[in-house]
C-alpha cells in the first residue's frame, strides 16, 4: 500500500502553515498526526500534491486553564488528553473519551484537532466536544474565527473549515461545580470506532438535573446533540426511571446508520442502552 | 521532489534523501536493511510495524519517513546491546510469548512503551497496552507473561526500559 | 541430561525477538524488480478489453503480463491436490483455475495482469494507468443458493454449480430407520461460517531464475515447498523439477493458508524467466483477504437421535460446502475426508450417515485452515449434544458420560472402529471431562449461574468433548480417498566428522519451533547435547523431500522419520564400535552418547565413532564408510488427540455483547516432548476456536464484494478480548508411532468453538432454548436471538 506522490513541507509555525497551505495551484492538506490521513493515503482515497506538516509546531501542542476555559492546542495528541490532570478534575469525559481512541500507537501520534478536521461520523471527539459546549478556533491568512462546536460538524465527513484555513484551539467552557461528565462508547469490534458513542453532562443540584447535554457519536452520519433526552431530564430529579425515561427518547428522527455490525433498529437501541448507562454514569 | 531527512536510528545518525510518500517502515526495511520492523496490514491495525520514535510507540507504516527528521527512532534491533538480549526480548524467550515472530518485533516495542509510561502493569492493563497489536499464533497468553517477566526483571536489576 | 518432556526455550527465539529472523519480504536479490497484481472488482464479469499500454509505457515499468499472455505460454492453471468422486463415481468438476484470467472473472481478487517495475511504488502507480472494460454479471456466494436452478453458473462444465456430491456411512435407509424411531431428535440448522486464516506475515514470493545454470529459484512463504515445487514444476509450468529449487525460509504462520499452490509463485517464476531479472511479490493485507484461501464455510442440517436413557441412536448429517470460484489444493478433501469421517466423534453412535454437496460461488477459495473438516464436524456434534441435553431435560456432561466409548489403548485392546471409516488409535475420554469439571468447579459454578440469574445477570457455561484426527496420514488410505500425493515424510540425519548433527526434515517450521522440539528428541535418542544438533528445514535443495507441515503431523510423522533415521545411525555405529572395542555388536549398549561393552567399563563415544566413520582407517571390513542416513516415514494410522474444552461466558441483557470468562481446556495429545511448545499451540489454537465462536467471519453482500475485506470490518481477538486459558494435559500415547506422539497444533481451535456457543445457549436460556445462535455472535446477532428479531 504506497501513497501517490505529493510534496511535503513542515511548518514551523502556524503563519508558515497558513502560508504554505495558500500556495495557488496545489491541493495542499494539513498533515497532523496522520492517523486518518495516511491511511487514507495508502489507499489512495485522498491524492493531494502536497502535504503541511503541523504536528511540531511548538505553539499548537498545549493544554492550559486560561480562566473559565480550558484551551486545548489542536496538535494535542489524544495521550495528552488522556493524561491531562487539568481536564480529568474538571470534565472527566475528555480524558476518558480520549483513553479509548484507537491504541496506545494512534492515542500516542492522532491530535484532536486532525480527528475533528476530519469528522469520521464513528470518531469520538465530536460528540464529546459537543456536549462539552466547546468551541473551535479556526485561524487562516484572513485572520481568526471562533465557532461553536454545533456549528462546527456540518455533516458526514464535513466541517466548517474552509480551505487554506487550520483548527488551531479547542476551547472547552470549566462546567460549574457539581457537574459531571462521562463518555461511554460501545465499539465496532473490529475497527473498534464508535458504532455508538454517548457524551454526558450533568449538573445535579438540589435534587434536580439541570446543564443536562448528551451527544452521540456513530449513530448517524454525523454527531449530534440529542435534545429530546436532553429535555426529558431537565429539571427532573436523578432517579433511575427518570433517567430511563429520558434515555428512552435517544436517537428520535435521525437517520440512523445501518451497517454490518448493527442494523438501523439495533443501533438505536444501543442509543438508547448507552445513554442510560452514561446518564446513570453522571446523574445515577 | 525529495526531501532530506537526518534520523538518528539505535544510536546511529543517519542522513538520507526520501520520497515524501515513503512511509518510515519501508525507508528502515528497504534503504536501511532494518527488517525486523514487519509489515502485517495496510489499514494501520496491527502493530508489527512498531518502533519508538522518541521513546513512543509508533506505527511506522503510518508515519512518513519525512515526519521522523530530527527524531531519534528505534527499532527492535536496537534493544540487545553487546550481545545481550534486552529483558523485554528475554521475557519472550523465557515465557515463550512467540511462536511464527513475525509480530514479535511490533509487541516488544509496544511492551516497551508501557514497561516506560507503568513499570509494573496488571495483566488487565497489559492486554489493553496490546490493543493496536495483533498475534495470530501465542492466543496472547504466554505474551502477558512474558511482559509481566520483563517488568519483574526490570525491576530487580532496577533497570530503565531504554 | 534428557530433553523430552522439557520445557526447553526455543531455539529459535534469538532470532526472532532481535529482529533478524529472514522472512521471504526480507530478502533483497540483485537486480530485483517488484511486482503488482491488477485484480477484479468484481466477482463476476466479463472482460471486454484491456489497455496496458499508458501504463507499459510509464518509466520504471519493465513488463506487464496478462490473461492472454499466459494463455498463449500454454500455462496450465494451478491444480486440484485431491480427486473426490460423485457418488455415482463420476469425476468431480475440476475447471481450471489460470494464473491469469484472460475472459471471465470468478471472483472478486481474480488475478487479471502483473505490472513488474523497478520498484513497488512505480508498479503501483502503473496499476492507475490500466484501463479495463467489465461487463459485470450476476454472482452466487451462499453455496446453498447456488444449487438452486437459475443460479448464476460459476464454470461453464459445472452444472448447478455441483463440483461433487459424496457420502459416508451406514446406508442412508437404516440411518433414517433409526432416526424415525429415536425417542428424542435434536435437529439443528447450522453455519459454519467462512473464515479468513490471516497468518500475520502476508504471503510473499520471489522468483529467480539464473540463465548461467539455467536453474530457478523460488523464495516463498510455504508450509511444504517440496508440495510447491511438484505441483508447480508438474502441473503448471512444466519445467523440470531438478532445476527449481523452492526455499520457505522463516514464515510467519500458516494455519494451513499456505500449504497451497498459489498463482502468485507460478507467475514469479515463469516471469522472471520472461524479464531475465528476480521478482518479487508482496501480499498487501487487503489482497490477503481477498486471495488467501479461506477456510470452513459450511451450511448443513444436523439431527441426532436419543434413546430414553439419553444414549445416541443414530446422526444424520446434510452439508452444503463452499468450494469458492475455484479448487484450491487440498479444498476437496476438507468437508469429505476430514470432515465426515469425525462425525463419531468420542460417541458410541451406531448409525452415522453423511451427505456432502461441494458448490462453486462467485467468492475466494475455500481449502484447510487449522482444524480443517474437523472443526466443522465437532461444532455440529458438540452444539448437538449441548442442545439436545437442554431439550432432554439433562445435564449436558452427563449426557456425554453416558455416550463416551469406554477406554481402549489401542496395544492390549483393540482400536476403535467407528462407523464412518476410521479406526481410532487409543482413547480414554472420561478422565478428560472430569478433569475439565472439576478445574471449573462445575456445582459451585451451577450455584452462581443461579444466583446471578437472580440479579438479571446472564451466565453460561458450555461443553465440549472433541476428537480429531492428525498426524495426516497413510499414502495409501489417502490415495484410496483421491489424494494426489503420498503424506509420509522424509528425514536425513548427517552426523558430521565431529559428532556434531544436521538433520534435514521435510516438515517445516512455521511457529511451531521445530529446531527445538526436534532437536530435543535427537539429543535424547543419541544422547548428545542439544547444542551440537541443527536442525534444517525449508529448502528443497538441501532437504531430500518433503510433505510439509499441516494437519499437526510434524512430530507424529516427520518426527518419526527423524527417529528411522536415527536408528540407522545408531546401528550402523554399534557396527563401527563393536569393530573399535572388539567386541560383539549384542554385547554393546548404547547410552549417554557412549557404546559400552556390557559389564565392563570399556566405551567409546559417539563422537569417536563419526570420526572413524568418515576417517576409516581401521574400520570394519566391508562397511561403507560415512554416517549419513535418510528415511520415509509412513504413518501407519491417523493419530486421535481428544479433550475437553469449557467456556464460561457473561452476555450483557441490554446490548448482547458476550464476554467469556473462563476458557478451561484439558487436552490429550499423547506424549508431549516439549511441554511449554505444547501449551502454546493449544493457546494459539485457542484463540483461533474462540475467534470463530465470537468476532469472525468472512462475508460478502450479494453482489459477491468482500464486506470484511480488512482489520477494519473483520474482528480478530485482540488481547483484550481474550482472558488468560486455563489448560491442564492428560497423555494417552499413541500405540502406533515411536514417539508415542499424537498433535497438538489444531487441537484448541478444534474444540473450542462449540464450547463457546454453547455457553451463550446456557447463558440464554431464560430466554428459551435458542438454537438458531450464529456465528460471529456479534453482540448484534445475540441480542436478536434473545429477543427473537
Ligand atoms: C488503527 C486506528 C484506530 C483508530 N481508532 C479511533 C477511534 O477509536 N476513535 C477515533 O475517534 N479515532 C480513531 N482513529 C483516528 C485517530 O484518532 C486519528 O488520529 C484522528 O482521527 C485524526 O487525527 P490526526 O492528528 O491523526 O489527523 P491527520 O490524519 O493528520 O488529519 C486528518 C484530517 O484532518 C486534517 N487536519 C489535521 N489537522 C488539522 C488542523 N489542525 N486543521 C485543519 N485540518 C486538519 C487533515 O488534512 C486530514 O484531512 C483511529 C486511527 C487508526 C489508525
Ligand atoms: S503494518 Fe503497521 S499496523 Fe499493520
Ligand atoms: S508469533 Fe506469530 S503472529 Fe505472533
Amino acid at each position: 500500500m504506497i501513497p501517490a506522490n505529493f510534496e511535503y513541507h513542515r511548518a514551523g509555525s502556524v503563519d508558515e502553515a497558513l502560508s504554505l497551505l495558500a500556495q495557488p495551484d496545489v491541493y495542499t492538506k494539513v498533515l497532523s498526526g496522520g492517523h486518518s490521513l495516511i491511511p487514507a493515503l495508502k489507499l489512495r482515497l485522498s491524492q493531494p500534491g502536497a502535504l503541511v506538516d503541523i504536528a511540531r509546531i511548538a505553539e499548537l501542542r498545549y493544554i492550559r486553564q486560561d480562566g473559565n476555559y480550558i484551551l486545548i492546542g489542536s496538535t494535542s495528541t489524544h495521550k495528552d488528553i488522556a493524561n491531562s490532570a487539568l481536564l480529568a478534575q474538571h470534565i472527566a469525559m475528555l480524558p476518558e473519551a480520549a483513553g479509548l481512541i484507537g491504541d496506545p500507537q494512534v492515542r500516542n501520534v492522532g491530535t484532536i484537532g486532525g480527528s475533528i478536521a476530519h469528522a469520521d461520523p464513528a470518531a469520538d471527539w465530536p460528540g464529546v466536544l459537543l456536549a462539552a459546549d466547546a468551541e473551535i478556533v479556526l485561524r487562516s491568512q484572513a485572520g481568526s474565527r471562533t465557532l461553536a462546536a454545533q456549528d462546527f460538524f456540518l455533516g458526514f465527513y464535513s466541517t466548517a473549515l474552509q480551505e487554506g484555513e487550520i483548527v488551531t484551539e479547542i476551547r472547552v467552557p470549566i462546567p460549574a461545580a457539581g457537574t459531571k461528565s462521562t463518555y461511554q462508547k460501545f465499539m465496532q469490534p473490529a475497527s473498534r470506532f464508535a458504532i455508538v458513542g454517548c457524551a454526558a453532562v450533568v449538573q445535579v443540584s438540589n435534587g434536580t438535573c439541570s446543564k443536562v447535554r448528551v451527544a452521540f457519536n456513530g449513530v448517524a452520519d454525523a454527531c449530534f446533540r440529542d435534545v429530546n433526552v436532553e429535555n426529558a431530564l431537565a429539571g427532573k430529579a436523578p432517579t433511575a426511571e427518570n433517567i430511563a425515561a429520558a434515555a428512552a427518547q435517544a436517537a428520535q428522527g435521525v437517520s440512523i446508520l445501518s451497517d454490518h455490525y448493527a442494523a438501523e433498529d439495533y443501533r438505536k437501541h444501543l442509543a438508547e442502552v448507552y445513554a442510560k448507562r452514561a446518564l446513570t454514569v453522571v446523574a445515577g | 521532489m525529495s526531501v532530506k531527512i537526518s534520523v538518528s536510528i539505535n544510536g546511529k545518525k543517519y542522513t538520507s534523501e526520501v520520497e515524501p510518500r515513503q512511509l518510515l517502515v519501508y525507508h528502515l526495511r528497504e534503504a536501511l536493511g532494518l527488517t525486523g520492523s514487519h509489515v502485517g496490514c495496510d489499514t494501520s491495525s496491527c502493530g508489527a510495524c512498531t518502533v519508538l520514535v522518541d521513546g513512543q510507540a509508533v506505527k511506522s507504516c503510518t508515519t512518513l519517513a519525512a515526519q521522523v527528521d530530527g527524531c531519534n527512532v528505534i527499532t527492535v534491533e536496537g534493544l540487545a546491546k553487546n550481545g545481550s538480549l534486552h529483558p523485554i526480548q528475554e521475557g519472550f524467550k523465557e515465557e515463550h510469548g512467540l511462536q511464527c515472530g513475525f509480530c514479535t518485533p511490533g509487541m516488544i516495542m509496544a511492551a516497551a512503551d508501557l514497561l516506560q509510561n507503568n513499570p509494573d502493569p496488571s495483566e488487565t492493563e497489559i492486554r489493553h497496552a496490546l490493543e493496536g497489536n495483533f498475534c495470530r499464533c501465542t492466543g496472547y497468553h504466554n505474551i502477558v507473561r512474558s511482559i509481566q517477566w520483563a517488568a519483574n526483571k526490570l525491576k530487580e536489576t532496577n533497570a530503565a526500559v531504554l | 541430561m534428557t530433553y523430552i518432556g522439557q520445557s526447553v526455550k526455543r531455539v529459535e527465539d534469538k532470532r526472532f525477538t532481535t529482529g533478524k529472523g529472514k522472512y521471504t519480504d526480507d530478502i533483497k536479490l540483485v537486480g530485483m524488480t517488484h511486482a503488482h497484481i491488477v485484480r477484479s472488482p468484481y466477482a463476476h464479469a466479463i472482460i471486454k478489453s484491456i489497455d496496458i499500454d499508458t501504463a507499459l509505457a510509464h518509466p520504471g515499468v519493465v513488463a506487464i503480463f496478462t490473461g492472454k499472455d499466459i494463455a498463449a505460454a500454454g500455462i496450465n492453471g494451478v491444480p486440484a491436490g485431491w480427486q473426490v468422486n460423485f457418488k455415482d463415481g463420476t469425476t468431480m468438476k475440476e475447471p481450471p483455475h489460470p494464473l491469469l484470467v484472460a475472459d471471465r472473472v470468478k471472483h472478486v481478487g481474480d488475478g487479471i495482469a502483473v505490472i513488474i517495475a523497478e520498484d513497488l511504488a512505480t508498479a503501483r502507480d502503473a496499476a492507475d494507468l490500466i484501463e479495463i472494460d467489465y461487463e459485470v454479471l450476476p454472482a452466487v456466494t451462499n453455496p446453498a443458493e447456488a444449487v438452486k436452478a437459475g443460479a448464476p453458473q460459476v464454470h461453464d462444465n459445472a452444472p448447478n454449480n455441483i463440483c461433487f456430491d459424496w457420502e459416508l456411512g451406514n446406508p442412508k435407509a437404516e440411518v433414517d430407520a433409526a432416526i424415525a424411531a429415536s425417542h428424542h431428535v435434536t435437529r439443528l440448522d447450522l453455519v459454519n461460517q467462512r473464515m479468513a486464516p490471516n497468518a500475520i506475515e502476508p504471503r510473499s514470493a520471489i522468483g529467480h531464475y539464473d540463465d548461467s545454470k539455467d536453474k530457478f529459484t523460488l523464495y516463498t512463504t510455504s508450509q511444504n515447498p517440496h508440495l510447491t515445487r511438484l505441483l508447480m514444476c508438474a502441473f503448471v509450468l512444466g519445467i523440470p523439477e531438478h532445476k527449481v529449487q523452492v526455499i520457505a525460509p522463516d514464515v510467519g504462520g500458516g494455519f494451513g493458508s499456505k500449504i497451497f499452490h498459489y498463482i502468485e509463485e507460478a507467475l514469479v517464476i515463469w516471469a522472471s524467466k520472461q524479464i531475465g531479472r528476480p521478482i518479487k511479490w508482496t501480499s498487501t493485507r487487503s489482497e490477503a483477504f481477498l486471495t488467501d484461501a479461506h477456510g470452513r464455510d459450511h451450511v448443513t442440517t444436523a439431527e441426532m437421535g436419543f434413546d430414553k436413557e439419553g444414549k445416541v441412536t443414530a446422526l444424520r448429517v446434510s452439508t452444503f460446502a463452499n468450494l469458492g470460484a475455484y479448487i484450491s489444493t487440498f479444498a476437496p478433501a476438507v468437508p469429505t475426508y476430514l470432515h465426515g469421517t469425525l462425525l463419531q466423534g468420542l460417541y458410541t453412535t451406531p448409525k452415522i450417515h453423511v451427505d456432502v454437496t461441494a458448490v462453486f460461488t462467485h467468492t475466494n477459495a475455500v481449502d484447510a485452515y487449522r482444524g480443517a473438516g474437523r472443526p466443522e464436524a465437532t461444532y455440529l456434534l458438540e452444539r448437538l449434544m449441548d442442545t439436545a441435553a437442554l431439550e432432554m431435560g439433562m445435564d449436558p456432561a452427563e449426557l456425554r458420560f453416558k455416550n463416551f466409548i469406554p477406554a481402549f489403548d489401542g496395544v492390549t485392546q483393540p482400536g476403535y472402529q467407528t462407523q464412518v471409516a476410521l479406526q481410532y488409535d487409543s482413547g480414554n475420554y472420561e478422565p478428560v471431562l472430569e478433569r475439565g469439571l472439576e478445574m471449573v468447579g462445575y456445582e459451585n459454578f451451577r450455584k452462581e449461574q443461579a444466583e446471578a440469574r437472580k440479579n438479571g445477570k446472564l451466565l453460561g457455561i458450555g461443553f465440549s468433548t472433541y476428537i480429531e484426527a492428525c498426524g495426516i496420514a497413510p499414502s495409501a488410505v489417502v490415495g484410496a480417498l483421491g489424494a494426489r500425493a503420498g503424506l509420509y515424510e522424509s528425514a536425513q540425519v548427517r552426523v558430521q566428522p565431529t559428532g556434531k548433527v544436521s538433520v534435514f526434515t521435510g516438515s517445516h517450521s512455521h511457529g511451531q519451533g521445530h529446531e527445538t522440539t526436534f532437536a530435543q528428541v535427537v539429543a535424547d535418542r543419541l544422547g548428545i547435547a542439544m547444542e551440537d544438533i541443527d536442525i534444517v528445514h525449508g529448502d528443497s535443495d538441501s532437504v531430500a523431500f518433503g510433505m510439509g507441515t499441516y494437519g499437526s503431523r510434524s512430530l507424529a510423522v516427520g518426527g518419526s522419520a527423524i527417529v528411522k533415521s536415527i536408528d540407522k545411525v545408531l546401528e550402523k555405529g554399534a557396527k563401527i564400535a563393536a569393530h573399535k572395542l572388539e567386541a560383539a555388536e549384542e554385547d554393546l549398549e548404547y547410552a549417554g552418547g557412549r557404546w559400552t561393552v556390557k559389564g565392563t567399563d570399556k566405551s567409546i563415544g559417539f563422537g569417536d565413532i563419526a570420526l572413524t566413520a568418515y576417517v576409516p582407517h581401521d574400520y570394519p571390513a566391508g562397511l561403507e564408510p560415512g554416517l549419513d542416513f535418510s528415511s520415509f516415514y509412513d504413518p501407519a494410522n491417523f493419530t486421535y488427540p481428544f479433550g475437553c474444552h469449557i467456556a464460561i461466558v457473561e452476555v450483557d441483557a441490554d446490548t448482547g455483547k458476550v464476554t467469556l470468562k473462563r476458557f478451561i481446556a484439558v487436552d490429550d495429545v499423547g506424549n508431549v516432548i516439549n511441554p511449554m511448545i505444547v501449551d502454546g499451540q493449544i493457546h494459539g489454537g485457542l484463540a483461533q476456536g474462540i475467534g470463530q465462536a465470537m468476532l469472525e467471519g468472512v462475508a460478502y453482500d450479494a453482489e459477491g464484494q468482500l464486506m470484511t475485506g480488512s482489520f477494519m470490518d473483520y474482528a480478530m481477538p485482540r488481547a483484550d478480548d481474550l482472558p488468560s486459558f486455563e489448560i491442564d494435559r492428560k497423555v494417552t500415547p499413541c500405540p502406533h508411532n515411536p514417539l508415542g506422539v499424537k498433535g497438538a497444533g489444531e487441537a484448541g481451535c478444534i474444540g473450542s468453538t462449540p464450547a463457546v456457543v454453547n455457553a451463550v445457549m446456557d447463558a440464554l436460556t431464560p430466554f428459551g432454548i435458542i438454537k438458531n445462535l450464529e456465528m460471529p455472535m456479534t453482540p448484534q446477532r445475540v441480542w436478536r436471538a434473545m429477543h427473537q428479531k
